[in-house]
């Protein structure tokens, strides 16, 4: 979200001598992190407790398993949440769609790909406005290619999926997660730029009068840029916090009651059209990162293969309908066919590369 | 004097709350004030902003990409 002026005269007392301050902060800060940790490593015996103790559920029953991944996983991907949200939030009150594009105008292609794929990972950005986004970088001369970059890697790659694969898989999973996302991102966009789809671009985008922004830029003091993580932590936790309870309450039940193996067949390693399948399916579907996840680690618990699983994801959370419908104002079809088939490629590539080293 | 107050935004939630936002504001500090709602999106770019729903004062952007809290917006439109 951008800075504004409001923002920098928030409610919080101004910061007048920097020591005091600054140490007040550590503290309050050291001190949350302290019963955030607390309250983390009692996850497990806390969960154990309530399922056979406070529940009186029978040890190793179906019912006991799925109350008990449940009353572990809620809280604690919503403790990982609230972590990473704020912390993100922080770091985006660095970065405006305005500065991105400034540091985009004008970069040569291979690096300008680079450089958005990853400015895509930090730069606030909601799929509504991707319309004004997407005009206000290629008439401030940002290649068409390089924009592409920003607008795959900045859904694909979130902060919310991060955590969650992070949370639930584990770093190993969440790195390869970042690396792939970006790496698609670079390459559909370098290979849309390749293609020369300029004039695929709707007409009125190119004669469209676009004013100096005069929001401009403004320095927020620290206080502000915690009330910024602060904000964020509100508004998307207070978004996203009912899909993750129901996406982990679907992963219950297939992790209690669905038996090993059962993907095995459908999405296991042997079956060379899942991953195409599961990107078909993941298309069309619209659903946030924080729903799809849970219900995805659960599949993985019962013999789907990770390429396919992280295919399926992908195309779940990259690729989405709404927002090719928002794109259409700007793009003609067959740019937008030319866009998702990109993506789904890169897609696919990343799902038999998995399924074929892990 | 009364302000011009203009609501960026092709009508998300985001956007209804802005314009709410900017009206209970308003009000709470006695503006007069003529609010209109710019959905069309050439007119948008026009502007020059790139994150919507945004708030422009007299042809000034003031917020953008975001929903200020009541009491930042009091402060905004003073």
């Amino acid at each position: 979200m951008n800075p504004t002026a409001a923002a920098s005269k928030s409610t919080l007392p101004p910061i007048k001598r920097g020591i005091p301050a600054a140490i007040q902060y550590a503290g309050t800060g050291l001190a949350l992190a302290a019963v955030w940790w607390i309250a983390y490593s009692l996850l497990a015996p806390v969960a154990h407790w309530l399922t056979y103790r406070a529940f009186g559920l029978k040890a190793d029953t179906r019912l006991a398993n799925a109350v008990e991944f449940f009353v572990f996983e809620v809280p604690k991907v919503l403790l990982l949440l609230v972590l990473v949200v704020f912390a993100v939030g922080i770091v985006r009150s660095y970065f405006t769609p305005e500065r991105t594009r400034a540091i985009l105008a004008g970069k040569r292609e291979s690096v300008g790909n680079v450089l958005a794929a990853l400015l895509g990972v930090v730069t606030p950005f909601c799929s509504c406005s991707a319309v004004p986004l997407f005009i206000g970088f290629v008439t401030a001369g940002v290649p068409l290619g390089v924009t592409f970059s920003f607008l795959i890697s900045a859904p694909m790659v979130n902060e919310i999926a991060l955590v969650l694969l992070f949370g639930l898989f584990g770093w190993k999973v969440a790195a390869l997660y970042l690396g792939t996302g970006l790496f698609i991102a670079i390459g559909a966009g370098w290979t849309i730029g390749r293609l020369k789809m300029e004039r695929h671009v709707e007409a009125w985008v190119y004669a469209a009068k676009t004013g100096p922004n005069s929001l401009g830029d403004e320095r927020l003091d620290f206080a502000a840029r915690v009330a910024a993580g602060r904000e964020a932590v509100r508004d998307i936790v207070g978004r996203v916090w009912l899909y993750v309870v129901l996406g982990i309450a679907v992963g219950a039940g297939i992790h209690g009651f669905v038996p090993t193996n059962a993907m095995a067949a459908i999405m296991g390693k042997g079956a060379w059209w899942s991953v195409p399948l599961s990107v078909l399916i993941g298309v069309p579907m619209y659903s946030n990162a924080a729903g799809i996840i849970p219900i995805v680690q659960a599949l993985l618990g019962k013999g789907a293969a990770l390429g396919t699983v992280l295919a399926f994801m992908m195309s779940v959370i990259g690729l989405s309908l709404p927002e090719m419908i928002i794109l259409r104002k700007v793009l003609k079809p067959r740019l937008i066919a030319v866009f998702v088939g990109v993506v789904a490629g890169g897609i696919l590539i990343v799902g038999y590369l998995f399924n074929a080293i892990l | 004097m009364m302000k011009k107050l203009q609501i960026l935004g092709t009508g998300c939630a985001k956007c209804q709350k802005l314009a709410a936002v900017t009206e209970d504001a308003a009000k709470a500090i006695c503006l007069s004030y003529a609010i209109e709602k710019v959905t069309e999106i050439d007119r948008i770019v026009a502007f020059g902003v790139m994150s919507t729903p945004a708030l422009v004062v007299d042809g000034q952007i003031k917020v953008a990409g975001k929903v200020p809290s009541f009491e930042d917006m009091k402060q905004l439109l003073a």
